[in-house]
């Protein structure tokens, strides 16, 4: 693209706010009843996070990798593609989250989740609820219909939420949160150019999540994994 | 005053006479529609025509294709006939081709797309894949999209040209970008049309551009005349003025577009929407009255003052 730096954010947006939210509606009418599934395993993620311990942490990197494959190819590459050019690249980058997940689900004594104890287990808990039943509330709150709800598994942002989650509870190394964060920022910026009131949420919650983690390496627990 | 309105009701019962000679039934309709003709063919446009950026780009929502081919059909039968896009623009090619096969191909339709590749080789196939998403036998007009690849993009276009696969030959910027190389273009180049931005606000394009579309007879489409719905959203909850009834301006969109039209240098606005009511409404701001000289600072001056 030729001057860049003459271009704006709003510059390239290319489709209105309710193609944007329009597309979880499409998607949600196109998928039902397969949100009661990412609902379950949505449960059941946070069940796993509450007990702690290694087998759970793997069979959490394994259904949050199948979620974000999900959202790789069910949302970026068959729906937000027919609206935005740069979608193949988001899915290209979910689906590299999906061999991290994969690698960190293979290993013997990697991730371990660790229970949610003190203020920051708290927090990675909190969040995780956030993901799971604060994100769907924001359609009807935003006076859009429950049938365009952003759920945990369909859509992006709940879907990294509770990674981010996940992430501070298995005192994730540096290299898990690469994407996550990278797509709070994407997303950030695409909601704040269609001027939605719900853009600061998932940087508010990267920013707790990570500064979080930053606090425990701090503390000289190391990055982990 | 009066005068002169008379005269220019005459000469836009001329125009919408020369216009309703080239176009399909679904033209006949408005009566005093303001044309002006291309300036290399003298083939008579309609000032208004419709743009695609943002508006057409629903991907595969039923609902919203719906809308689209009602916007269409309002553009269409309110005797509107130019339509823009863009490989740039996501799905809004596909809506169009989608809106245009439901409303049985209309015979008005003046086609305006763009190649936007770097390569030049990649062009000619780029060009015929948008061809196929409008589902149109050829383009009536191409534009190299923000002079991308322009030298190569030209090449190929003035070759389609000369082959009848292509009727006009255009390049386009925006937002005031490139204007000196675009210059540079035009004062070499045998263009059939360069596509810019001007708005009530944004007129630098009166200084050098549309004298040397003049002086080389190129037409020139206008995009963003609403600052991408910057300044209709700013004036949405302000009184119109007096002089509104004067060129017989209903709501802000028209009178913003009247401002731009009465420009005599301007072939075309393509204004974009998503809402049917607003194509028609804008299709209104190519009838009645022009504003004048002196009206036309006044729009600048209050437009300015409110936003």
């Amino acid at each position: 693209m030729s001057e860049w730096w003459t271009y704006r954010l709003s510059d390239l947006l290319m489709f209105s706010k309710a193609t944007y939210f329009r597309l979880f509606e499409l998607q949600n009418l196109a998928l039902w009843p397969l949100q009661l599934l990412a609902l379950g395993i949505g449960i059941a993620l946070l069940i796993y996070m509450v007990q702690g311990g290694a087998r759970t942490g793997r069979i959490a990197a394994l259904l949050l990798a199948l979620a974000w494959l999900h959202v790789a190819w069910n949302y970026f590459a068959q729906r937000y593609a027919t609206i935005n050019t740069g979608a193949p690249w988001f899915a290209i980058g979910f689906a590299l989250q999906v061999v991290l997940l994969f690698w960190l689900a293979s290993r013997k004594t990697e991730p371990r989740l660790v229970p949610p104890i003190g203020s920051l287990g708290k927090l990675g808990l909190a969040i995780a609820v956030v993901a799971l039943a604060g994100y769907p509330l924001l359609a009807p709150l935003a006076g859009r219909p429950w049938s365009g709800a952003e759920l945990f598994g369909l859509a992006p942002d709940p879907t990294v939420a509770l990674t981010l989650s996940a992430l501070l509870l298995w005192r994730a190394g540096p290299l898990l949160w690469i994407v996550p964060l990278l797509w709070c920022a994407i997303s950030t910026a695409t909601l704040v150019e269609l001027r939605t009131g719900q853009a600061w949420i998932l940087p508010v919650l990267a920013l707790l999540a990570a500064g979080a983690r930053l606090l425990t390496a701090m503390r000289g627990r190391g990055w982990g994994s | 005053m009066e005068h002169s309105t008379e005269r220019r009701k005459l000469l836009h019962l001329m125009l919408a006479g020369a216009c309703c000679a080239v176009c399909g039934p679904l033209r006949a309709a408005p009566a005093q529609l303001l044309t002006r003709p291309i300036p290399s063919s003298g083939e008579a446009l309609p000032v208004v025509g419709l743009g695609s950026w943002i508006t057409f780009n629903v991907g595969d929502d039923p609902a919203a294709r719906a809308r689209c081919t009602q916007v269409v059909q309002a553009f269409m039968a309110s005797g509107g006939r130019l339509i823009d896009s863009s490989p740039m623009y996501g799905s809004a090619q596909a809506v169009i081709g989608h809106a245009l096969a439901q409303l049985k191909h209309p015979q008005a339709l003046f086609s305006a797309d763009k190649v936007w590749i770097g390569s030049g080789a990649r062009g000619p196939s780029q060009i015929d894949t948008s061809r196929r998403l409008w589902d149109v036998p050829r383009f009536d007009l191409l534009q190299v999209h923000n002079l991308l690849a322009w030298e190569e993009h030209l090449r190929t276009l003035q070759q389609m040209k000369a082959a009848g696969r292509l009727r006009y030959v255009g390049i386009t910027t925006s937002e005031g970008r490139r204007h000196g190389e675009l210059v540079k273009i035009m004062e070499t180049q045998p263009l059939d049309f360069v596509q810019v931005s001007y708005n009530v606000l944004d007129r630098e394009i009166e200084h050098r551009i549309l004298p040397l579309a003049r002086e080389r007879r190129i037409g020139v489409i206008v995009n963003r005349p609403f600052r991408q719905g910057e300044l209709t959203e700013a004036l949405a909850n302000k009184p119109l003025p007096g002089w509104a009834a004067e060129i017989g301006c209903t709501s802000w969109a028209q009178a913003l577009l009247k401002f731009i039209v009465a420009e005599p240098g301007v072939s075309c606005a393509i204004p974009a929407t998503s809402n049917p009511l607003h194509a028609r409404e804008n299709m209104l701001a190519a009838q009645g009255p022009m504003p004048d000289a002196a009206l036309r600072r006044r729009i600048a001056a209050d437009v300015a003052r409110l936003t």
